[in-house]
């Protein structure tokens, strides 16, 4: 399946953009796609366990993903 | 109750007046700027960016929270986003309530848990020409982050 992995500030920096497409096997979670992400040039700069966001909501790292999600990998929080 | 995420300046007296009305004894403004000095760095000012869809529906649902604690609906608060000089106004919060001590706790609540959960960044740029991202250094957990 197919997801879109977005990534912002420091993170997006890390990588270099801010948006990857991943291909990940039916099952997979959101712990997985950061596995993926973190063997991108850059990705070493990103925690094992970052928080994370599949499709506007914070999700635990053992979320399950489904085709077409929207997963966000976002950095320390910093609004106010 | 009214929340927003704009990339315009905000006009926090404009939001005091949004929420208050003659049943409400008290009113609270509060108003995040940005300050000149960050851990001891001279800071010239702020970029804020953000991951705003998710941004919106995360202040909403705290505006939510505190309308349903706190007891009232007279709630407005806007974030900006974009690049902001010293004294430049981050956030906004107006809260208006009958009583005044539900009135200062909707609002610490709604700050406190604003800067806990949305999904906006701040990059600061200090008097020495270099800048950064705020907190980026930090470890955080996603444990510690979830409610």
């Amino acid at each position: 399946m197919t997801i879109t992995t977005l990534l912002f500030a420091s993170y997006a920096d890390a990588l270099g953009v801010e948006s990857v497409q991943l291909q990940l096997p039916e099952g997979a979670t959101a712990r997985d796609a950061v596995e993926q992400l973190r063997a991108f040039p850059g990705g070493d700069r990103l925690p094992p366990l970052p928080l994370l966001a599949i499709n506007l909501e914070y999700v635990r790292a053992d979320a399950p993903l489904a085709a077409g999600d929207e997963l966000a990998v976002i950095p320390p929080v910093a609004g106010g | 109750m009214r929340s927003a995420i704009v990339s315009r300046p905000l006009d926090p007296a404009a939001l005091l007046a949004e929420v208050s009305g003659s049943a409400n004894g008290a009113a609270i403004l509060f108003v995040g700027t940005v300050r000149n000095v960050n851990e001891g760095r001279e800071v010239s000012g702020i970029e804020y960016s953000g991951y705003t869809a998710m941004a919106e529906r995360e202040l909403e649902a705290i505006v939510a929270e505190a309308v349903e604690r706190f007891g009232t609906s007279n709630i407005a608060v806007e974030h900006r986003l974009g690049r902001l000089a010293l004294l430049e106004a981050s956030v906004a919060i107006a809260v208006a309530h009958p009583h005044r001590a539900a009135a200062y706790d909707a609002s610490r609540y709604v700050i406190e848990e604003l800067k806990r959960r949305l999904p906006i960044w701040k990059r600061e740029e200090y008097v020495d020409g270099t800048r950064e991202w705020v907190g980026a250094a930090r470890g955080q957990r996603a444990e510690s982050r979830k409610q």
